[in-house]
């Protein structure tokens, strides 16, 4: 028992301390009828080696080898992580801290939370963010909530289809027993959230209405005319960004009119680790502050007048006001909070849009290789970023099966979710895809060797 | 740390912004090898305004300082109550970090994600057994999230019998986030008054047809067991409800009791509490759920499932609450939980119980004198004091300032509300005779210091970083990020 530091003889001392003989005595709380007669049946204990070998076992049957290329986006991206990331998140003092309730030895999270809180916020150009959410998906169900308090009155959501199919999914999960409708607004024939429609569903009812940035086909929307719109009818506009390295190539959804912002922060230096744990974001409008879901972290100063942060606004947090909560959110996700900061200071300024740009290269590049090849087409033209749908002649799963068989995970199908979408493949590109990788998948698609 | 802790060499840092240096970047890409492109101009952004510019050395020492700022619990003894602050095994990181864990893409077909699934079916087994719930999932987020999971199950359990009912009961010992979830969940709260551990009589009285559960949180926020458990369980039952367990506190109950066998339909698990995996300052936490056999056709998908040798998720399940999340877990946090359950094993799972026990009284008998303790009860994990009798004007957040310039976090405060002024601490099983005979030793001469010298409880920190934090100003004029023009 690695772990337990307790010598037989300081359990007799601690004991006679307490005024019992025995471990077992200090269960009397537990009623007879509620206690477990027999032992668990459970593996272990295991010593350390034999659980590394387990483990690694269990690694080794997953396709996650180099030896594998892959162009599978959909929410969660393969970028590369700079080594320093890791090497600080495993400082001690970060990783095993908790929530930092007592500000005066939690400096260390608190002003990391509030740089990310700012980055966030010139990222998204809003005025204010949360320090994050538990994935892209609540963040952006978390926002829809936010958008019916602050528009009091208002119980419809317009939700474009361009919107991640997952994130619509859990937006439906958190309002199933509220009294809110989700209306679903069709993409046109060009990969964009058709405005008519928009401008005709919008009514005095209407509390937000969320489109994607770019959207789950890779589409970039007119976030500007639907904003415009939005604010017409004094609905919420809400973005929702699975892939926010778009921010730094596009403008951004602040300045395009967006009221609230959210989105999936793992493509800033998070590990794919089969989807979780990432981290939500969320920024919003100065006026929407006070409604804002989870922890903040707020600039003060202490006795001696010294610049310090604290957790603050506590009051919208389940500790006071209890079930007149924003939300119940307790954990959120404050060391990959603080991954993603540590990312954005890496590649800063400079950094970030280089590496927009060059992703959207390499994928303008696929692009337009494959729609070059015979027997597939692209079914959408308006601008993209690093994610495109291709039309194949055949269905999608037996294009992914035969490129299997090479060692590629060419993209996901999008056959379950946009079935109207004839054979649709999406297919990601990121900086970690070299030519030669690009060339290949191009080659296996048109049926030669990868 | 048995002298009053000292300030080291601490440096100081600015904000990562008011460091940076133009034309400074800590970053280098692969060489573009297609040609560049650029989308029409019009939908291009000028620059992001405010963004850092630092070079990678920059970044490192940066971080490095904030961390110095920082306590966690290998920098010491973390008694936070109701948050299990256990040690982190090292091995757990490094078991995360396997590249074949680490590289797996969400969207990866199951039949090349084996691996990841056979962890999760695995680490889903185990928790069945430890709680004594036949199906579980492993998709929520954090503890309140799995209690957002597990209070719509209990609404879709309702509603597929065509029930109405729109309040849930919630004893006053319970944590803060049950109520929200309930509110979050449509339904409205009814508060129950416990003395301590919730009579049966309390229950009754409370509920009626229009009650769609309680729940309770076991052992409650005050340490104790709620002796009535079964007996509650089968009231609410016979009156057409169900029963919620907050589950947070089960480092209390491994190998002692499985809250499955007592009627109870639903419980969230903390795994970064229980299972050991690190908190990170705020986070990630995951929170699976165990329920009966009745809530299962209603557990969120995806769904784990075993066939034959192989497993897949299945999403196709006609009454599932849906989905909570993305993708399908915060698997890197089950990767560690499961590390650490099989490190221990199933004895080792009992022994941890029996020494966060016994560590907790351990505290309770050695401050009974010095503190007041509020609830009489042999308690479990954790032990509640409070600042009642103590004299000069001292508080509790005084004694709390005051721990840190002994070196020590402090036990969590203010909290469970049913305790004026409570000092709730929790010491967990990690944690050596030693570290808490000196824990002890400050807590009391503490309660000294506050006959004698008070100034000094009032006064802290001064030892610690920064001075107490103007909290107060924080919220009533919030600044929450650094900006160019302000400064
Ligand atoms: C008793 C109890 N329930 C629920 C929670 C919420 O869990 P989480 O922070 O993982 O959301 C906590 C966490 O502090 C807790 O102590």
């Amino acid at each position: 028992m690695r772990y337990l530091p307790h010598s037989d003889l300081e359990i007799q001392s601690m004991l006679k301390t307490i005024g019992v003989e025995q471990l077992e005595e200090l269960f009397i709380g537990i009623p007879e009828n509620c206690r477990l007669p027999r032992a668990l049946d459970l593996d272990g204990p295991l010593a350390e080696a034999e659980l590394l070998r387990r483990f690694q076992s269990m690694a080794a049957a997953n396709a996650a080898d180099d030896s594998w290329s892959q162009f599978l986006g959909g929410g969660y991206y393969d970028h590369h992580i700079p080594a320093v990331i890791d090497h600080l998140i495993s400082r001690s003092e970060f990783y095993t801290a908790y929530t930092p309730y007592q500000p005066e030895i939690s400096q260390g999270t608190l002003q990391a939370i509030y740089e990310f809180q700012t980055l966030i916020c010139q990222l998204t150009g809003l005025d204010v963010a949360n320090a994050s959410l538990y994935d892209g998906a609540s963040a952006c169900a978390e926002a829809v909530l936010m958008s019916l308090r602050c528009g009091r009155n208002r119980t419809k959501i317009l939700l474009s289809r361009g919107v991640h199919p997952r994130y619509r999914e859990v937006i439906a999960t958190y309002v199933r027993y509220l009294d809110v409708e989700l209306i679903e607004v069709p993409l046109r024939a060009d990969g964009q959230t058709d405005e008519k429609l928009v401008a005709e569903l919008l009514a005095a009812d209407v509390a937000a209405l969320v489109v994607g940035y770019p959207n789950y086909l890779g589409v970039v929307e007119e976030i500007d005319a639907l904003a415009k719109l939005a604010h017409s009818s004094g609905a919420r506009m809400l973005v929702a960004a699975a892939e926010p390295l778009a921010m730094a190539l596009y403008r951004s959804p602040g300045e395009l009119g967006a009221d609230i912002v959210v989105g999936e922060g793992q493509s800033f230096g998070l590990p794919l680790t089969y989807g979780g744990p990432g981290v939500g974001f969320i920024a919003a409008r100065q006026q929407d502050m006070r409604s804002l879901p989870g922890r903040l972290v707020g600039e003060t100063v202490d006795k001696d007048g010294e610049r310090g942060f604290v957790l603050t606004l506590a009051t919208r947090e389940q500790h006071i006001r209890r079930e007149k909560a924003t939300s119940n959110i307790c954990s959120n996700q404050g060391i990959c909070a603080v991954m993603v900061s540590i990312y954005l200071a890496l590649l800063g300024k400079n950094g970030l849009p280089q590496l927009a740009r060059d992703n959207y290269s390499r994928a303008a590049y696929l692009r337009e290789q494959i729609a070059a090849l015979p027997g597939y087409s692209l079914p959408f033209s308006a601008p993209f970023f690093n994610e495109f749908v291709v039309s194949c002649s055949q269905p999608a799963a037996e294009v992914l099966q035969r490129l299997e068989q090479q060692k590629i995970l060419a993209g996901i199908s999008l056959l379950d979710d946009y079935p109207e979408i004839k054979n649709g493949l999406l297919i990601c590109v990121t900086e970690q895809n070299d030519r030669a990788q690009l060339d290949g998948l191009v080659s296996a698609l048109n049926g030669g060797a990868a | 740390m048995s002298a009053i802790g000292s300030k080291g060499l601490i440096l100081d840092e600015n904000l990562l912004f008011e460091r940076s240096t133009v034309g400074r970047c800590g970053y280098d890409l692969p060489v573009l090898d297609v040609p560049a492109t650029q989308p029409e101009s019009g939908l291009l952004r000028n620059s992001i305004e405010g963004f850092p510019e630092l070079s990678e050395v920059d970044v490192v020492r940066h971080y490095t300082r904030l961390s110095t700022w920082n306590y966690g619990v290998d920098s010491g003894f973390y008694p936070l109550g109701s948050c299990t602050m256990k040690y982190n095994p090292k091995i757990n990181e490094v078991v995360a970090r396997l590249p074949g864990f680490a590289h797996l893409h969400p969207a990866t077909p199951d039949h090349l994600s084996q691996g990841s699934l056979r962890l999760m079916y695995e680490l889903q087994q185990a928790l069945c057994e430890i709680s004594g719930f036949p199906a579980l999932t492993l998709q929520p987020s954090a503890g309140a999230h799995g209690e957002f999971a597990g209070m719509l199950m209990v609404h879709a359990w309702h509603h597929a019998r065509g029930n109405k009912r729109h309040k849930v009961l919630i004893p006053d010992t319970a944590h803060g986030t049950n109520p929200a979830t309930a509110a979050l969940c449509g339904y409205e709260v009814v508060p129950i008054a416990s003395d301590g551990v919730l009579s049966v009589e309390a229950v009754a009285t409370a509920m009626d047809d229009d009650v769609a559960a309680l729940m309770v949180t076991n052992p409650n926020t005050l340490g104790l067991f709620e002796t009535n458990i079964r007996e509650i369980c089968e009231l609410v039952h016979s009156r057409g409800g169900l029963v919620y367990c907050d589950g947070a506190n089960l480092n209390a109950l491994l190998g002692a009791c499985r809250p499955g066998d007592l009627g109870i339909d639903v419980m969230h698990f903390n795994l970064h509490k229980t299972f050991s995996t690190p908190h990170g300052g705020g986070g990630p936490g995951a929170g699976p759920v165990g329920v009966s056999e009745s809530l299962e056709p209603f557990l969120p998908i995806p769904v784990i499932v075993k066939e034959g040798t192989s497993y897949r998720l299945e999403t196709d399940r006609a009454h599932s609450i849906g989905r909570l999340r993305t993708f399908a877990s915060q698997f890197g946090i089950l990767v560690r939980a499961y590390a650490y359950l099989l490190a221990m094993g199933p004895r080792g799972l009992k022994k941890a119980t029996q020494l966060a026990v016994l560590n907790a009284n351990y505290i309770r008998a050695r401050l009974e004198g010095s503190y007041h303790l509020p609830y009489k009860q042999r308690s479990l994990h954790e032990v509640v004091f409070s600042d009642a009798g103590l004299p000069n004007d001292c508080h509790t957040l005084d004694i709390a300032k005051r721990l840190l310039d002994y070196g020590y976090h402090p036990p969590t405060i203010y909290f469970p509300l049913v305790v004026h002024g409570a000092l709730m601490i929790e010491p967990t099983e990690t944690e050596s005779k030693q570290e808490i005979d000196e824990f002890c030793d400050a807590l009391i001469a503490i309660a000294e210091e506050a006959k004698t010298n008070p100034h000094l409880l009032h006064e802290a920190p001064i030892n610690a970083r920064t001075r107490r934090l103007d909290e107060t100003q924080a919220a009533r004029k919030p600044k929450l990020k650094w900006d160019s023009r302000v400064g």
